[in-house]
């Protein structure tokens, strides 16, 4: 009965509030799927720099990927590159700007197979921003394909028997290779498909961003994430399949700093 | 203070970027333009104005770079030649949708593949119809002397600020290596942070201070209504490009029988053969298109109607020679000339040419 709807007023009492949407998330309906990382990732990312007082010094680069549309979601000044070039738009920005705080939002495919060069000598350079690397093992975007990621054996519509490593390659740690690089400070891979490794990762980030702030060099997260409608999975079936294979093959864990 | 120096066309470019008060500039070494970058690295600008100077890792990113940079609202350049430039259509392409403004040098060198490290003018097709993908069009302005190439530095960021739109200067391994007197302009102070703000604050990711709106650089738009309605407000803006910005030379047109039209290296030589048909008694002139889009096809259209037949000389295997042709409307004669793949017609090849195609051809 129409009378006994509650209004938010009654609902959302002070003392009673547990949860806030942070100011910098955009009310706009975010574009991904219904269990998908990408909106975790990017609501943590966004509570940092407001914990962090950045809202007003950050430029935020947007992939091609899923989340090209980040933009319209980060209530931030952001821009949005071409396919994998994200760590080039973040090195000419922050070298016009060395004061302000710069950092681009990447998935598996933009990042680590058609920006592989850009990632790699933004990090090598030390350029002092903060990569957030979103490592789904599949191109989410365009429909499931394979990703430099994919696991061996993993099903994809460009691996439609699984991923043969000895004609496809092998899954590509990207993240290990950059944890070489001097030019990086704080390399880190986390999740976000349970509470407690929301925390975390969220920690993570925010270690990122105050190394930037220290001009320390390029700070990076990976974030393990799943693609429940690329995996083809229910989202309660692609956490667990995330948990039980992608963890082996990507171990959660700081690889430096 | 304005000084008087002895330089290549290369050096010209890069000391005028500094003296332009140009904020950064991201490149990746090509012959025959590689003195750019080299120029700027040994004179620090960075000691003297402030200005970034980057080696990137290759052309693809150069440009994007120079994208984050331009998106904040500085003033940023590349430089490349031929086969660089081809790297870099993705990230011009990317800029002419997200309407940001940039210039980019061209020394252009011998094609297709890896050609040649001599002279071409064949990246007509490349830098002026597009290259890239989407209905684009980029601001080019087309030098012929080393003073130009310094001069042309602070005209391209004067369109490219104004239009909100790459503009390029397409030069080649002649100008860009041949040395010649210059006259360098005086020092201009780059802008402050704050004088950025204020000029380019209403678009500029510059960080949503003051409680602005967010600004959002993309050329993305998913709504096919909207981004035909973007691609409408660029056709505008390049219709209003079109009725303002065309820059061409003509020389001894008044009494000309004949008509030569070449920009560039190829029109220095042009005015050497109209001294060397003159003599012979033949009425030559030239037009030189100083901007090669927008393009001078009144003026060609104009001259037409007053010559018996039209020579269009480029080194290249007839790119410009299309633009030419469609000016005049078939009223008379147009035919092309020119060496390519690297070699450099002579001012008596080009008037042999002018008499067997065109007025022997009569
Ligand atoms: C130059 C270019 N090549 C290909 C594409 C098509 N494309 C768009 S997104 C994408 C893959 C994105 O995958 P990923 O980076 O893993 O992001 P996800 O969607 O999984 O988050 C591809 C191949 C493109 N937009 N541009
Ligand atoms: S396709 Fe995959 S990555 Fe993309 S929104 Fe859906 S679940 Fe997320
Ligand atoms: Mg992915």
């Amino acid at each position: 009965m129409a009378e006994n709807i509650l209004t938010p007023e009654e609902i959302i009492k002070t003392g009673e509030l547990v949860f806030k949407k942070t100011k910098l998330m955009t009310d706009a309906n975010l574009s991904y799927c219904p269990g998908c990382g990408h909106g975790v990732a990017h609501r943590i990312t966004m509570e940092v720099i407001e914990e962090l007082g950045l809202e007003e010094q950050t430029i935020g680069i947007a992939p091609v990927g899923c989340s090209v549309l980040a933009y319209e979601f980060m209530n931030i000044d952001m821009q949005e590159a071409a396919h994998g070039r994200a760590p080039a738009l973040a090195t000419g920005i922050k070298r016009v700007y060395p004061n302000k705080t710069v950092f681009t939002y990447q998935g598996d495919g933009d990042l680590a197979a058609i920006g592989t060069a850009e990632t790699i000598h933004a990090c090598n350079r030390g350029e002092n921003i903060t990569i957030i690397f979103i490592n789904n093992g599949i191109y989410g975007m365009t429909g499931g394909q394979m990703a430099p990621t994919t696991l061996p054996g993993m099903h994809s519509s460009t691996s439609p028997y699984g991923r043969d490593v000895h004609t496809m390659g092998y899954p590509l740690k990207i993240t290990e290779l950059i944890a070489m690089l001097p030019g990086t400070s704080y390399v880190t891979r986390q999740a976000v498909h349970k509470p407690g490794l929301v925390r975390k990762a969220k920690k993570a980030i925010k270690k990122a961003f105050e190394l930037q702030m220290e001009n320390k060099g390029t700070s990076f997260v990976e974030i393990v994430s799943n693609c429940n409608s690329g995996w083809k999975m229910t989202p309660v079936e692609s956490n667990e399949w995330l948990d039980k294979n992608m963890l082996d093959y990507y171990p959660l864990g700081d690889l430096k700093g | 203070m304005e000084e008087v120096k002895l330089m290549k066309g290369n050096e010209a470019v890069a000391e005028a970027a500094i003296r332009a008060g140009v904020d950064a500039y991201f490149g990746y070494p090509i012959t025959p333009q590689s003195e750019v970058i080299e120029y700027l690295m040994a004179e620090e600008p960075h000691k003297r104005t402030g200005m970034v100077v980057l080696q990137a890792e290759s052309e693809l990113a150069a440009i994007n770079m120079v994208y984050g940079a331009a998106a904040c609202g500085k003033k940023v350049m590349t430089s490349s030649s031929s086969p660089g430039f081809s790297l870099k259509q993705e990230g011009i392409s990317y800029m002419a949708g997200a309407e940001l403004p940039c210039v980019i040098v061209d020394v252009v060198r011998g094609g297709p593949g890896l050609g040649t490290i001599q002279p071409s003018q064949a990246d007509y097709f490349q830098v002026v119809k597009g290259g890239g993908h989407g209905d684009y069009n980029l601001i080019v302005l087309a030098p012929a002397t080393v003073q130009e190439m310094a001069d042309f530095i602070e005209l391209a960021f004067k369109l490219a600020f104004k239009y909100r739109n790459p503009a390029v200067i397409l030069s080649d391994g002649v100008i860009g290596q041949m040395m010649e007197k210059v006259v360098l302009p005086p020092q201009k102070e780059r802008l402050y942070d704050e004088e950025v703000d204020k000029l380019y604050g209403s678009w500029a990711t510059t960080g949503k201070k003051n409680g602005r709106e967010r600004n959002i650089i993309t050329s993305l738009e998913l709504v096919p209504e909207r981004q035909e309605a973007h691609n409408h407000h660029l056709q505008a803006k390049y219709k209003k490009i079109t009725e303002n910005e065309i820059r061409f030379e003509t020389f001894n047109c008044e009494d000309a029988d004949y008509l030569l039209v070449a920009y560039g290296s190829s029109a220095r030589i042009c005015q050497k053969t109209i001294q060397l048909a003159r003599a012979k008694g033949i009425k030559v002139g030239l037009l030189r298109p100083i901007t090669l889009w927008p393009y001078p096809s009144e003026a060609i259209n104009k001259l037409a109607d007053r010559v018996k037949g039209i020579l269009t000389v480029e080194m290249s295997a007839g790119q410009m020679v299309e633009d030419v042709r469609l000016a005049v409307n078939g009223k008379v004669k147009t035919e092309h000339y020119g060496r390519f793949g690297g070699m450099v017609h002579s001012p008596d090849e080009v008037l042999d040419a002018l008499e067997t195609k065109i007025i022997g051809g009569q």
